[in-house]
């Protein structure tokens, strides 16, 4: 090895190590012990936490008599407020899950992991679980100190408080989501009484352990390793997505303020170093080093940094909610003119015109026709050809109809089995057996179409109509 | 192996290829390795829970008893508690009265299908189309009568009908003249109908008599329905039905379910059938 290969092989050492730094992955060795400071982003992010609220209140709202919003799996019924929804509604819900995807790619478009930041149950109770931490233990130096102090009563005093009340919101957490599909008063009646089904218990569990793991343990190693959604909406940021930045033409090259320095000589960037950002970040990123994998975009750098440029009477903003476009001068792209923007409006109203058409469509009742299969006819002593259905009528009604029925079709046709109105009950299908009777010489083809019509009237004295097209099958003419 | 490590502190395990792509020796993610040990240890409860190791013979059992028959045993235990309330209501019953309980009626339905398949299909088809040589049953036509009471009666005790071989009775001409008349469904028309004797069983007016199980010669569904329907009937006056005279009769019958089924399976097949299309 001459002189020569040997600078380049160092150059090539140096270039390696200049990137080391970007290297650390955060594989929760150690545990993130954010600061929490007040600030705008923080107010706004315990405004969007409670949202949750609904999750834990909603189900206590009655609405006609029953739990306003309950999913009864086991009698596959799904009560919206007043709407019932059974499961051959169930096309509905794909819209809905396409408009919540699009709603988040569109959000996520314009500003950012704004669900990641702000929305995600991973994050409100992670930052839920942290602030009783924060209250119990003290601050982030405090709480370090405890983790490596020596087990004596204080410190076990104070730790198992906290792991008590993060359980307690564990189990709340899972008893509030069941109560969605259990009924919640039953629920609590039910788990006091100890009758509680199986099932039931082993959801609360799951949710319990889930709860008290994944925000009190994994924190923001679920958003790092486990959540997908952290991956997906990294892809659909681009230049034009306003997102929290740093700005480094401004803050570039960073260095400490000095006592008794005046800004107006200063000759380096605005960023003073002083790892706030780092500080208050719940991923334990540095912002500073641009747009990252790590970052939920949940702005608290923003509150922290503004802190600090306010306390030094520099202009606030050095991190900012701000698109990379901008950041290097180009002019902002309005919203209207992004294509994304568009094309994700334009599915958003198609699948939100289809949930509203399902909803406003609502048949009262249903009727589908199944045409028996062996044999397809049977020849009649009268000469007449006769097919057999087994006519599953759904009342989607809350209470008992009784549904009559008709048929129309080719010239002749007779409807046999269903001379009394067909009793249904409520929710659910009833299935009965009729069947057609045509005159043999009436039938063109071997096929044709006949439709069957049912009609009930509802004990306000409303009459619900509805209708199905079948076949009538017969020998070759 | 390098002694000298060109990449200190860096935890590689001095694995160097090419200058610098080298192997690390990084610990995998704390929750990797929860998951791995958590797997284990499920591993391991499994095995003493479940049976699991094969011996020379035999092999473990497991603690909690577990076997595939036990759980499928109890599963049919499960159906049948579900069952047993129908059951018992049906052996309290009449064919009649199941077939005027709608919540019975379906119950019996769904669950005569297996009997039908097992007993009846074979000949009367899957759906009760019938077969050559084999009524329908799907039809409203019926030979011994379509009242839930005489489809007990017909499965119970099975049904042998006799129609006498013409052939050595009747000309020729004759034969073929009364065949025409049944054809065109008018067997009245002929003189022979009442002259030689058919209205003794088949009625005066043709139309047959369920007592006897004689066919209705007026409607539209012929028993021995074939391709050449006037060569078929033909074939029926000349040789007859179980008429053991004749070696070329036609052999027509069903056979007594009465000792081969329950009384109830034999209301549920009667209910059945008679659901089929053309109960009376």
């Amino acid at each position: 090895m001459n002189d020569n290969q040997q600078a380049q092989r160092d150059a090539a050492v140096d270039e390696l190590y200049s990137e080391a730094v970007h290297w650390h992955l955060n594989t929760g060795g150690e545990t993130i012990h954010a600061k929490r400071i007040p600030g705008k982003w923080r107010t706004i992010k315990w405004l969007t936490s409670s949202f949750w609220i609904i999750f834990f209140l909603g189900s206590y709202l009655r609405w006609g008599g029953r739990q306003a919003v309950l999913f009864d799996i086991p009698n596959r019924q799904f009560h919206l407020f007043g709407i019932t929804v059974l499961p051959q509604d169930f096309w509905m819900l794909s819209l809905l899950l396409l408009f919540f995807a699009i709603l988040l790619a569109v959000v996520t478009a314009t500003a950012g992991r704004v669900w990641c930041g702000f929305f995600c149950f991973q994050t409100v109770w992670t930052d839920v679980f942290t602030w009783l931490e924060d209250k119990l233990e003290g601050p982030p130096q405090k709480r370090r100190k405890l983790d490596k102090a020596p087990w004596d009563a204080q410190k076990f005093r104070i730790k198992a408080t906290k792991h008590v009340l993060w359980l307690i919101i564990a189990v709340l957490t899972g008893i509030s989501f069941v109560a969605w599909f259990y009924g919640a008063f039953e629920l609590w009646h039910d788990l006091f009484t100890f009758q509680v089904t199986h099932t039931a218990l082993g959801i609360i569990l799951l949710f319990t352990a889930g709860t008290y793991v994944l925000a009190g343990f994994m924190r923001e190693q679920a958003c790092f390793w486990l959540c997908p959604y952290a991956r997906i909406q990294g892809v659909m940021i681009d230049s034009t997505t306003a997102v929290p930045t740093y700005d480094f033409h401004r803050g570039e090259p960073r260095g400490r303020v000095k006592k008794g320095q005046s800004d107006k000589d200063k000759t380096i960037g605005d960023c003073v170093d002083c790892k706030q950002c780092v500080a208050v970040c719940p991923t334990g990123i540095d912002i500073r080093n641009g747009q990252q994998e790590g970052c939920i975009m949940c702005a608290l750098c923003i509150d922290a940094c503004d802190a600090v440029m306010e306390k030094l009477g520099r202009p606030k903003g050095l991190i900012r909610y701000e698109s990379l476009d901008v950041l290097n001068g180009k002019e902002e792209r309005p919203l209207y003119k992004r294509p994304r923007i568009w094309i994700y409006a334009t599915v958003l109203l198609l699948a939100l015109s289809g949930i509203t058409y399902g909803l406003s469509t609502l048949d009262a009742i249903e009727i589908k026709a199944i045409h028996d299969r062996q044999p397809l006819y049977v020849l009649q002593s009268d000469g007449s050809v006769q097919n057999k259905y087994t006519l599953k009528i759904l009342n989607k009604m809350t209470k008992d109809l009784d549904v009559r029925l008709s048929v129309s079709g080719p010239e002749g046709a007779v409807l046999v089995g269903a001379e009394k109105p067909i009793h249904t009950k409520n929710g659910d299908v009833t299935p009965h057996v009729v069947f057609v009777r045509i005159p043999r010489g009436n039938l063109t083809k071997d096929s044709l179409p006949i439709v069957f019509h049912g009609e009930a009237t509802t004990p306000e004295g409303n009459v619900v109509k509805t209708e199905r097209a079948s076949v009538f099958i017969g020998p070759k003419p | 192996m390098a002694d000298n490590n060109p990449f200190p502190g860096e935890n590689n395990t001095g694995h160097i290829w090419d200058d610098d792509l080298r192997e690390l020796d990084n610990p995998p993610p704390r929750w990797w390795m929860i998951a791995f040990w958590a797997s284990i240890i499920w591993w391991v409860t499994y095995g003493i829970l479940y049976p699991m190791w094969p011996g020379m013979k035999g092999y473990t059992k497991g603690i909690m008893g577990w076997t595939q028959i036990k759980e499928y045993q109890e599963g049919v235990k499960e159906v049948e508690a579900v069952r047993a309330k129908y059951e018992e209501k049906i052996a309290a019953m009449s064919a009649k009265d199941i077939l005027a309980d709608e919540e019975l009626k379906s119950y019996t339905i769904a669950s005569a299908k297996v009997l039908f398949g097992d007993n009846c299909a074979a000949c009367h088809g899957g759906g009760g189309q019938g077969g050559p040589g084999f009524p329908v049953l799907a039809d409203d036509d019926w030979l011994y009568g379509g009242k839930i009471e005489t489809i007990v009666q017909t499965i119970t005790g099975g049904r042998k009908g006799v129609m006498t071989a013409h052939g050595k009775i009747l000309k020729p001409e004759e034969i073929d003249s009364l065949a025409k008349a049944v054809l065109d469904h008018k067997p009245t028309s002929d003189p022979n109908f009442t002259a030689k004797g058919c209205i003794a069983c088949h009625g005066p007016d043709g139309k047959g008599m369920q007592v006897l199980g004689s066919a209705n010669l007026t409607d539209a569904i012929w028993r021995f329905k074939e391709d050449d329907q006037l060569a078929s009937i033909k074939y029926t006056i000349t040789h007859g039905v179980n008429d053991a005279t004749d070696p070329k009769t036609r052999v027509a019958e069903m056979p007594a379910f009465g000792k081969r089924l329950s009384k109830d399976d034999i209301k549920k097949l009667a209910v059945y059938v008679h659901e089929l299309g053309g109960g009376q």
